[in-house]
């Protein structure tokens, strides 16, 4: 599904991320964990296509292709989305009429008809179960004036209208509370069918009682540090960051 | 450089001009008088220069400078005209500044007088003397003094007391330029009167690519204590059409004036919306412009707020490609006494080139002490955070565009009432915009 190898990449001469190295198989999920500015939330940004950032090394391959090529609506239309930690407010473009347009390029990308008026709205009834999100946020403008935990809902919403390959959601849990946060994490398990990956980047552990990953790992400095199962997330959650920022410059020091 | 472009062509044919209308001038009564001291005060003074305050980013040397025809016929038939499609109205047509019977279409009226001026003069004079002149200034002013004096035709409505008018008037100033630069000179009268209600379209159209159109127009409107107007103004000519526009509105206490200017190309466009509100009115002053090519766009605005008690409200908007310009000038006066005065007024521009300019100055003069008054302006490029969201979703660099742009222009659009005349708008806005409407 996706193989990134020795990514990296800067922003204002910044360097953030200094080798990432990470491979998702179809149907997993991955949780990236890690303290604030380790440069989780750039890999998501630069995965799906930002062009702040400058890649200066490494290359991703997705479904066979060359990922960093692309530019972000053909990543998006070869099936990879993300659920943004700060989803833009759009004044004037209706939610609904900015779905149709996304689905429907979409599915032409991918050489299906688009959806007409009447299948689309059976198609966003059916999806709007999913995230439970209420019919009135749909004929409002993108976004705009959504509370945090309406804006975290819209984008799992757009994420089944959607149909990625690959979802990667940034930070999504932060600022939930824990009736949002099943909300999101219910509407996630939903679209796990064993072939969909997720790369769930988080600061806490809890979203992980909801959403089980298959593997945990470790961002700090721009590095993956450490890998393991689900069980490094609990571990995190009760000992904090320190023994492995330590652990890190122990080994630096060598 | 003066202040005044001194011994320019059109002043000079326009006062040689004064000949064949001598006719017009020496009859009796009073708009013939207005119109010779019209002609007086025009012979005493020149256009003027960008070094003029009011003119400093519209230059009309080249607008003035030319020799033009003053009406002269035209083969134009009623299938080229640009009407609306689905709009009921009254459609009324002067090309070349005639006005056309021909190629008008007045419905039943009803209560109302819909007429050209040159034959309300004589039919509805008293109600064309009183108002007649009496708003659109002409001192100083040599737009509005040129089209005063020479004005012969444009569209008189007057709408009686508590009539509400359903069907809107369109009017449509052709302009062919086939055989030569041509100018054209409506001069509308709108007087609604008590408690009665009207809605006027205004559009133009230029047949001829070689030659320069140059539209001076002069509309003068009349709105009684609880009346309501919907004022609309569409520009979407072609690039050799230009135009100075100006509109004059007294609002009388308690009465409604809701203006929306909607500049979609043109060559050199410069609108001048002046007006003067009493107590308890409500004003509305909406402004849209998307252009490109080298489009030129000056609005000019300016409310007085005279008395207590009014609210006023002015949303200018602009998106500049190519190596257009755009210039938003925003006067708001409120005059000592003119307590609890309402006046907002904001101004937003987006720049899609780096070539595009736009210049944008509020002017506020606030002589009472408890209003309450804002003014706000924008110009900057189109904002990346949206852009990546929209392409990350799937949608194309152009489609995302193109959609933010038709977003941004969406809450002017929202001020058009009348349906088919928003659909209209749309689909020219969509279609410059290549948004796709469905």
């Amino acid at each position: 599904m996706l193989k990134i190898n020795n990514l990296q990449a800067s922003i204002e001469d910044k360097q953030i991320l200094k080798g990432i190295n990470l491979e998702v198989k179809p149907g997993e999920v991955h949780a990236i964990m890690g303290p604030n500015g380790s440069g989780k939330s750039t890999l998501a940004s630069v995965l799906a296509g930002k062009e702040d950032y400058e890649v200066n090394g490494g290359d991703v391959e997705f479904l066979g292709e060359e990922l960093l090529e692309m530019s972000p609506e053909e990543r998006a239309q070869k099936g990879l989305f993300l659920a943004f930690q700060y989803p833009v407010e759009i004044p004037g473009v209706s939610n609904t009429n900015f779905l149709k347009t996304a689905v429907n390029e979409i599915r032409k990308a991918r050489g299906e008809e688009p959806f007409d008026a009447v299948t689309f709205l059976k198609e966003m009834k059916e999806k709007m179960k999913i995230v439970n999100i209420d019919q009135s946020l749909m004929g409002r403008a993108l976004n705009e004036g959504f509370s945090g935990g309406e804006k975290k809902r819209n984008e799992i919403f757009h994420m089944a209208m959607l149909q990625p390959q690959l979802a990667i959601l940034d930070e999504t849990d932060s600022g939930l509370d824990i009736d949002a946060l099943k909300v999101v994490a219910n509407g996630v398990n939903a679209l796990r069918d064993g072939e969909r990956s997720f790369i769930v980047v988080t600061h806490y552990q809890r979203l992980l009682d909801y959403i089980v990953p298959d593997f945990v790992h470790v961002l700090y400095k721009g590095k993956i540090v450490k890998s393991g199962t689900k069980e490094l997330a609990l571990e995190l959650e009760e000992k904090g960051y320190d023994w492995i920022i330590k652990e890190v410059e122990e080994k630096e020091s060598k | 450089m003066s202040k005044f472009y001194v011994d320019a062509a059109l002043k000079n044919d326009a006062l040689s001009h004064l000949e064949n209308i001598a006719e017009a001038f020496e009859a009796e009564g009073e708009i013939a008088s207005k119109r010779r001291s019209a002609a007086e005060a025009f012979s005493e003074m020149d256009f003027p220069s960008i070094k003029h305050e009011e003119w400093k980013y519209t230059n009309v040397k080249k607008l003035i400078s030319k020799n033009y025809q003053f009406g002269g016929n035209s083969a134009i038939t009623a299938e080229q005209l640009e009407l609306i499609k689905d709009l009921e109205a009254h459609v009324l047509v002067f090309v070349n500044g005639q006005y056309r019977a021909d190629l008008s279409n007045i419905k039943e009226t009803g209560k109302m007088v819909i007429a050209p001026l040159s034959e309300a003069v004589k039919s509805h004079t008293e109600v064309v003397e009183k108002h007649f002149g009496a708003y659109a200034k002409v001192e100083e002013e040599s737009f509005p003094a040129l089209n005063t004096a020479f004005a012969e035709e444009g569209v008189f409505i007057h709408v009686p007391k508590s009539v509400a008018v359903e069907t809107p008037v369109y009017a449509l100033y052709v302009v062919d330029t086939n055989t030569a630069d041509t100018i054209s000179q409506p001069r509308n009268l709108v007087v609604v009167e008590e408690n009665a209600q009207f809605t006027f379209i205004e559009n133009s159209q230029t047949i001829g690519e070689e030659h320069t159109a140059f539209i001076n127009a002069v509309s003068e409107v009349f709105v009684a204590p609880n009346a309501i107007v919907d004022h609309y103004k569409i520009q979407n000519d072609e690039t050799n059409a230009m135009q100075v526009s100006t509109t004059a509105v007294e609002q009388s206490d308690r009465s409604v004036y809701n203006n929306t200017v909607i500049t979609v190309s043109g060559g050199l466009i410069r609108n001048n919306l002046n007006i003067a509100l009493g107590e308890h009115c409500e004003n509305h002053m909406n402004g849209l412009y998307i252009l490109n090519g080298k489009t030129h766009v000056d609005n000019h605005t300016a409310v007085d707020h005279k008395k207590p008690n009014s609210n006023s409200n002015e949303l200018y908007k602009g998106i500049l490609d190519g190596q257009s310009t755009g210039v938003f000038n925003g006067k708001i006066f409120v005059r000592e006494g003119a307590q609890k005065t309402n006046a907002f007024q904001s101004n937003k521009n987006i720049l899609m080139s780096d070539q595009a300019n736009c210049d944008t100055k509020p002017q506020l003069e606030i002589w009472a002490d408890d209003v309450s008054c804002s003014h706000g302006c924008t110009v900057g490029a189109l904002d990346e955070e949206p852009m990546f969201y929209l392409r990350a979703r799937g949608i194309s660099e152009d489609k995302a565009r193109a959609l933010l742009m038709f977003a941004f222009a969406g809450d002017v659009l929202e001020k058009v009432k009348v349906p088919a005349l928003k659909s209209y708008i749309e689909r020219i806005i969509a279609k410059r915009l290549n948004y796709d409407l469905d």
